[in-house]
């Protein structure tokens, strides 16, 4: 007993257990997901962050210490972040062929979904924190973080938010965009990245690189618009 | 694999660099992604003829994308007093402004762009 205590206390230290609980929980949360085949709602992503939290809650184990094993796959959204250029890249004529039209949807896009964001959120009651930390929820993590924080909301709480947005993005953008007539994967691509990230933009990649060439492109477009953006109108919009 | 890994990575570096170095409202990686979409497109501006090895590294790193948002999405356990105690304006802010985004940006794509003609890329 004695011996399998310090074995803990020695897992504890390295970071091989955050990465083996990481692994581990996607590996369960695919299953999952397969299993509920169908169901629209099964998503890897809140299924395997569901499993992890429960059980670093359930074992005492702070954030910073799981975060020590699992930075290392955190560490590749940045090179994969850059790898999209390659799809992006795949459909240059098709890129070049809609320029006119990528700047005007993202625009519009993002100034919806930021303004009724804010708007909705203080009509529900939120504090003001909480709806500054709204404001950035459609753009990439790191992006959204460096906003909230300049807006005077809560980094951390944005990255949560820009997460449950990706999830809710990538599951609903195709369905929803079906429903008023979008089946052009150009538009949903872009839908797709400008809504919901490099999340929503990891789903519509499966199906259509067309699709994930236009997320990709948007993802960057609209973390450079809402950059730009989101402080004007939260000081608009929120007193 | 490990080429195009390199390329990636130093893509990341330098768009860090710029980022930093520049005050760029982007973050480095960002920056790479744009850098290496400019790089290739002026080597090769036919848009299908990127070398095997790139194209299949970027395809097994993008095919596990969503497992990369795992570790920060976990932090949320370090927010659940404050997003408890805001449930209902979060949950019903961001399903209505993520389906209003969504709708907007791809109604607005689908009207502006003209009919897809482009072949279809390989």
């Amino acid at each position: 007993m004695t011996q399998l205590f310090h074995v803990w206390v020695y897992l504890e230290t390295t970071p091989l257990l955050g990465l083996v609980a990481t692994l581990c929980a996607w590996q369960l949360a695919l299953r999952i997901t397969a299993i509920a085949h169908g169901h629209a709602l099964a998503h890897p992503v809140p299924i395997a962050i569901a499993l992890l939290v429960v059980v670093l809650l359930a074992t005492g184990t702070p954030y910073a210490a799981y975060f020590q094993g699992a930075q290392y796959i955190h560490f590749l959204l940045g090179p994969a972040t850059v790898a999209l250029a390659i799809p992006m890249h795949a459909n240059l004529s098709r890129i070049r062929a809609s320029a006119g039209a990528i700047l005007p949807a993202i625009l519009a896009g993002s100034v919806t979904a930021a303004v009724s964001a804010m708007l909705l959120a203080r009509l529900f009651g939120a504090p003001r924190a909480v709806i500054l930390s709204l404001a950035p929820k459609s753009v990439t993590t790191p992006i959204a973080m460096g906003i909230a924080e300049q807006i005077g909301g809560n980094p951390s709480l944005a990255a949560v938010f820009v997460l449950f947005t990706g999830v809710v993005a990538g599951l609903i953008g195709v369905p929803a965009l079906r429903l008023i007539g979008v089946r052009d994967w150009r538009a949903i691509g872009l839908a797709a990245g400008t809504a919901g990230h490099g999340l929503a933009t990891a789903r519509v990649l499966v199906v259509s690189e067309t699709a994930g060439a236009f997320g990709g492109l948007a993802i960057g477009l609209n973390g450079v618009i809402t950059a730009m953006l989101v402080p004007l109108l939260a000081t608009l919009l929120v007193r | 694999m490990l080429r195009s890994l390199t390329l990636l990575v130093i893509c990341q570096f330098v768009g860090e660099v710029m980022a930093r170095a520049l005050s760029l409202p982007l973050p480095g990686p960002v920056v790479g992604l744009l850098l290496l979409f400019a790089g290739l497109a002026m080597r090769y501006p036919r848009g299908s003829d990127v070398p095997a090895p790139l194209r299949s590294t970027a395809q097994s790193l993008l095919g596990h994308l969503s497992l990369l948002f795992v570790p920060a999405g976990v932090g949320v356990m370090t927010q659940l007093d404050l997003l408890s105690a805001n449930i209902v304006p979060v949950v019903g802010s961001i399903l209505c402004s993520t389906l209003a985004g969504v709708w907007v940006t791809g109604w607005v794509m689908q009207r502006l762009a003209r009919p897809d003609v482009a072949p279809p890329a390989a």
